[in-house]
């Protein structure tokens, strides 16, 4: 198997441009790519989509919090597509400003539309948002008794994962609730970065316990001790 | 003269009564939580979180917490024997599957229709639906868990939804700090009441149809 190269987490940032679609996997700040996150917010790259679950945990006395933080404090997202903005406070004053568009998405429907992205689907009928502020501008199907909204892809331009094990050949392990989104984006993205606790042999992660195959990652950042 | 006082956990025990050792639960953040506290030790239920588990456990000891093991809420939690992990799709995958048989949400507003509107206050308070819209439209059953008064004293019990709705038509059964009702027909129908209330306060005081089913009862939880 072909070895990955292996970046700093500035080398990785450096891979994300100002204006492109940034897919960050996490859940509230557990299985986030912590150390290509701080490098991005040291390069202040501006002017990008964030695609992810949430916008992470913020600590208002402090100003600190985890996960996408620091690049949302920054103000280097000019749109953001999630499912939840309920605690960082720091969003959604962003938004109420009219500094950030924020996109509000149903969990459930936000992981297939990403999944899609990244598995050749066109889209897919979910029930989920009939009947409210979800449907708008949305094509309605009527299948049998049941009705569906037309869901789109969402892919990205680049990824930032974090995983628990790479090989160097680039397949991933994840760790308990860290795996969430980051499988999935690992998919849809043109540039899949994995930051990972340990890098180890090709061979030693049995092919049985894969969660991503190396052919969806691109490049590894090993994570700070 | 009966005097309203907020009970939160009596919402809690009567709902922890309703599943059936089996059950596919998944309860949501805040008072549904509780709910996990007051389930009978004969009854075993299985706890989803939608961040990707089954099998969710108590909270660890200090000192213990895994950073890599967190409920929906982002607090660190514990897995159970039995229990296993799982991507955000496949977590979504099982909750429209069909596969939850009970989701519990709290409620800002929930109307005899079965609507309910717990996501969104337009121009106060814009959280975001998170997975709630699609627990609403995906599990066998919704229990709506709230307080039967907001704190201005309306009743949360509604005709009709003034908020924007997390799902039309999904609420099957709602239990409040004054009883247990079910959505049918778009009324509420009142099941089991709490004490010192009375069938006829509880109507009195719900700004919603509300009828009293012939087998209406006092729980025997105080």
């Amino acid at each position: 198997m072909v070895e990955k190269t292996v970046l700093s987490a500035a080398e990785a940032a450096a891979k994300i441009k100002e204006g492109m679609t940034l897919q960050v996997g996490g859940f509230l700040g557990c299985g986030s790519p912590d150390g290509i996150i701080a490098a991005l917010a040291a390069a202040g790259t501006r002017g990008l989509t964030l695609v992810a679950n949430d916008t992470s945990i913020l600590d208002s006395k402090s100003g600190k919090g985890n996960g996408v933080v620091p690049l949302i404090v920054n103000k280097q997202f000019s749109r953001v597509i999630v499912s939840h903005i309920g605690t960082n406070a720091e969003t959604q004053r962003q938004m109420n400003a009219g500094e950030l568009v924020v996109d509000l998405v149903p969990q459930g429907t936000l992981a297939e539309r990403i999944r899609a992205a990244g598995n050749g689907l066109g889209g897919f009928l979910t029930p989920t948002g009939v009947g409210t502020e979800v449907e708008q501008g949305k094509q309605v199907l009527t299948i049998g008794d049941h009705v569906f909204l037309l869901e789109l892809p969402l892919p990205g331009d680049v990824a930032i994962v974090k995983a628990k094990t790479a090989d160097k050949a680039g397949n991933l392990r994840y760790s308990k609730t860290a795996r969430n989104f980051n499988p999935l984006m690992a998919s849809a993205c043109s540039i899949v970065i994995a930051e990972v606790e340990e890098i180890v042999e090709i061979g030693e992660i049995d092919p049985d316990d894969v969660h991503t195959p190396s052919i969806f990652v691109h490049f590894l950042v090993q994570s700070a001790k | 003269m009966i005097e309203y006082v907020e009970n939160k956990e009596i919402i809690a025990r009567r709902i922890a009564r309703i599943f059936k050792t089996g059950d596919v639960v998944n309860l949501g953040i805040g008072l549904p939580t509780l709910v996990a506290n007051f389930v009978p030790p004969e009854v075993t239920v299985v706890l989803q979180s939608e961040n990707g588990m089954l099998g969710l456990g108590p909270a660890p000891a200090p000192g213990r917490e895994d950073r890599n093991l967190t409920n929906a809420g982002g607090q660190s939690v514990t897995v159970l024997p039995g229990g296993c992990f799982f991507d955000s799709a496949t977590s979504f995958g099982i909750i429209r599957g069909g596969h939850v048989d009970y989701t519990v949400l709290g409620v800002l507003e929930v109307d005899q229709h079965g609507n309910l509107a717990n996501y969104k206050i337009p121009g106060k308070m814009v959280p975001g639906m998170g997975g709630a819209m699609d627990l609403v439209a995906g599990s066998r059953v919704v229990i709506a868990a709230t307080t039967h008064f907001e704190k201005s004293g309306a009743s949360k019990l509604k005709r009709h939804c003034s908020l924007p709705l997390t799902a039309a038509g999904e609420v099957n059964l709602v239990v409040t700090d004054l009883g247990y009702f079910e959505v049918m027909g778009d009324k509420f129908y009142l099941l089991e009441w709490f004490k010192p209330y009375s069938p006829q306060w509880i109507q009195e005081h719900t700004d919603a149809e509300v009828v009293v089913m012939s087998t209406c009862q006092c729980s025997d939880i105080e």
